[in-house]
């Protein structure tokens, strides 16, 4: 079996890594699992698609970036898709989910979410019809790097940037009031809220943090794979078996747990075939739930 | 005539729903256990029946050419065997995880439906399954009110058997966990054991009504039991009161009604090329629906009751709400 695996995996692990992130920061800071959240990624990457579009309109064809398969119009529309996402879910929550959270009914919460992914889809599906699109057509050469991996200057750049990224959420998070407020408000409500935590602002960070790195993995899959409206429906499942793997609340984990679910699939299509790929988040998920179900880097519930 | 026969036909499928919701009322109206991969118990009633009750075929497994009654009662058991699998597995954790589970469970469904061809007959289905009146056929009004009859029957069997079980000590324990856990756990009732008890169930329920659609169209295809499936259902129970059975059989009659009615109006009103479209703006007013109903009214048209679900920690209610910007 040849080693490309290792670098497919790993790409498909930072999309389903930086998706995690949102999910396990959902889940501890305002606790339900939010089956919404691959929507976020599908509509943060329709905008980005908009914008880019529009700034084609307006200024002509611009040439790609060396070589890179995209140019500065996508680097823009991704900043200006990612806090359209976080616009959306900062929406979403004040006219749904934070209605239902002060009813104290938690998984009333999580079937709203339900029913307001399905309304998020749908409405994708209707405004761009169910049609994959790209954000560019072109073909790039891999180059081989040894080993037989091959791998292309888009991927290259995705790596880093998901390195970036995480880095930055986790310095945020361990580095800062902000972060340490979260992750107070995660450990033990009702004491951050008596040492005078702002819980609002700690509520807005999350879904700007979550929606806004939705987006990102949604243009990843875009870039390398293509834009459907289904295509956040599809990774939930393993964002959802990456956040558990990783353990609740934990962003090393999430993303951890993200690369670990991406390889396993990665080797699953080398060894039994694409079409299994799918079962290999439940495998995992299943497997964790029963061995240890807080997973790798998770504190047990007080 | 026609509209006669439609009628039958319609309330046939409504009352197939029925059953499905009746199954989640009893997992989550009375237990507070939220399934969101039903569509994934259904596929698993249907495919059991089909599997049992085919005549031979060589391209597949099986073909066992059983009676009818055969296939229904498998499909009860198989399916009952898979919900209590996945209760065992996530019964004893955060509520949250049963609902990713079962999410789980209906996508590996799903794939084992597409993919596992010598089982399943892959994206194709399962055709030829008998139909209860197939030799009515040639009439299709009386075969259509002699099917109705059929599932009505069936409904009416298993509301009238889940009403019985929810007056008997076995559902006062149920809404003794529901009320009061810590209680309940003190007089010597093992929360789980009974959970699990009613998770399977509920899902040999939705089994049952999987299989008597299978036999009622007489084919199959994975296309049948996606998310959307769930997702209908779940708007049937909350419409119509959870914790109701009645509730759940009006829910979702009225809104299987909605559903084919806008249907209806979609294909008259959208030109062909237009209908896939229609169809995403009417699952989006639906959803929006679903949201709007559990923000003014989370105890639906006949569920009047005060309800508690479980939320596995006592704990948690406190900090939901003390999260809530006020």
């Amino acid at each position: 079996m040849s080693l490309q695996f290792v670098v497919d995996g790993l790409l498909t692990g930072s999309m389903i890594g930086l998706g995690a992130i949102g999910v396990t920061l959902t889940y501890s800071i305002l606790r339900f699992s939010n089956f919404a959240h691959g929507d976020f990624m599908a509509w943060g990457t329709y905008a980005t698609l908009a914008v880019v579009s529009a700034i084609g309109a307006t200024f002509g064809k611009v040439a790609p970036i060396a070589p890179l398969s995209f140019g500065w119009p996508l680097i823009v529309a991704l900043a200006i898709g990612m806090a359209f996402t976080a616009l959306l879910a900062l929406l979403l929550d004040k006219v749904l989910f934070s209605r239902l959270r002060s009813q104290g009914q938690a998984i009333i919460v999580v079937m709203a979410s339900f029913g307001a992914s399905m309304a998020l889809r749908s409405l994708l599906e209707f405004t761009f019809t169910s049609r994959p699109t790209y954000f560019s057509r072109a073909i790039q050469i891999a180059m081989p790097v040894g080993f037989g991996i091959r791998i292309t200057p888009d991927q290259i750049a995705l790596l880093l940037l998901t390195a970036v990224l995480v880095l930055g959420v986790h310095l945020l998070m361990t580095r800062t009031q902000t972060g340490r407020s979260m992750q107070a408000l995660s450990q033990n409500a009702a004491l951050a809220r008596i040492v005078g935590i702002d819980v609002a602002s700690v509520v807005r960070v999350t879904w700007v943090i979550g929606g806004g790195l939705a987006c990102v993995a949604g243009v990843m899959i875009g870039i390398l794979v293509q834009i459907r409206p289904f295509m956040g429906f599809d990774m939930l499942l393993p964002m959802f078996a990456a956040a558990i793997l990783g353990g609740i609340g934990s962003i090393p984990g999430a993303v951890l747990g993200g690369l670990i679910i991406g390889l396993a699939e990665a080797s699953a299509v080398q060894l039994i075939g694409a079409e299994w790929r799918a079962a290999v988040s439940f495998i995992i998920l299943m497997a964790v739930l029963f061995v240890r179900p807080i997973g790798l880097f998770g504190v047990r519930e007080r | 005539m026609d509209l006669l026969g439609y009628g039958a036909f319609f309330l046939t499928t409504a009352l197939i729903f029925s059953l499905v919701t009746l199954g989640l009322n009893l997992q989550w109206g009375l237990t507070g256990l939220f399934n969101v991969g039903l569509a994934g118990f259904v596929a698993i009633g249907a495919y059991t029946s089909a599997l049992l009750t085919t005549p031979d075929d060589a391209a597949r497994l099986g073909g066992f050419d059983l009676p009818i009654l055969v296939g229904w009662l498998g499909a009860m058991v198989v399916g009952g065997i898979a919900a209590a699998l996945t209760g065992m597995a996530t019964l004893r954790l955060r509520s949250d995880y049963l609902a990713i589970t079962t999410f789980g469970v209906a996508v590996v469904v799903q794939l084992v439906a597409l993919n596992a061809q010598k089982l399943t007959g892959g994206p194709f289905g399962i055709g030829f399954i008998p139909r209860p009146f197939g030799g009515l056929a040639e009439t299709p009004l009386l075969f259509n009110f002699s099917n109705l009859a059929v599932v009505s029957v069936v409904t009416l069997i298993a509301y009238l058997a889940l009403e019985h079980l929810s007056r008997s000590p076995w559902g006062r324990v149920l809404k003794a966990l529901r009320e009061d856990e810590r209680a309940a756990i003190s007089l010597g009732k093992s929360a789980r054991f009974y959970r699990v008890q009613t998770f399977a169930v509920g899902g040999a329920i939705m089994a049952l009504a999987g299989a008597l659609q299978a036999h009622f169209t007489g084919f199959i295809a994975p296309d049948n039991y996606l998310p959307i499936l769930t997702f209908q259902v779940w708007v049937m129970l909350i419409v119509g009161g959870s914790g109701s059975n009645l509730g759940a059989v009006i829910g979702s009659i009225l809104v299987w009604a909605i559903w084919a009615g806008s249907g209806t109006l979609t294909s008259i009103l959208f030109p062909p090329e237009q209908q896939a479209r229609a169809a995403a703006l009417q699952i989006a007013a639906i959803g929006v629906m679903l949201c709007v109903i559990l923000l003014i009214r989370p105890n639906g048209l006949l569920g009047d009751r005060p309800r508690r679900p479980w939320f596995g920690k006592r704990a948690k209610v406190a900090t939901a709400k003390s999260i809530s910007p006020s």
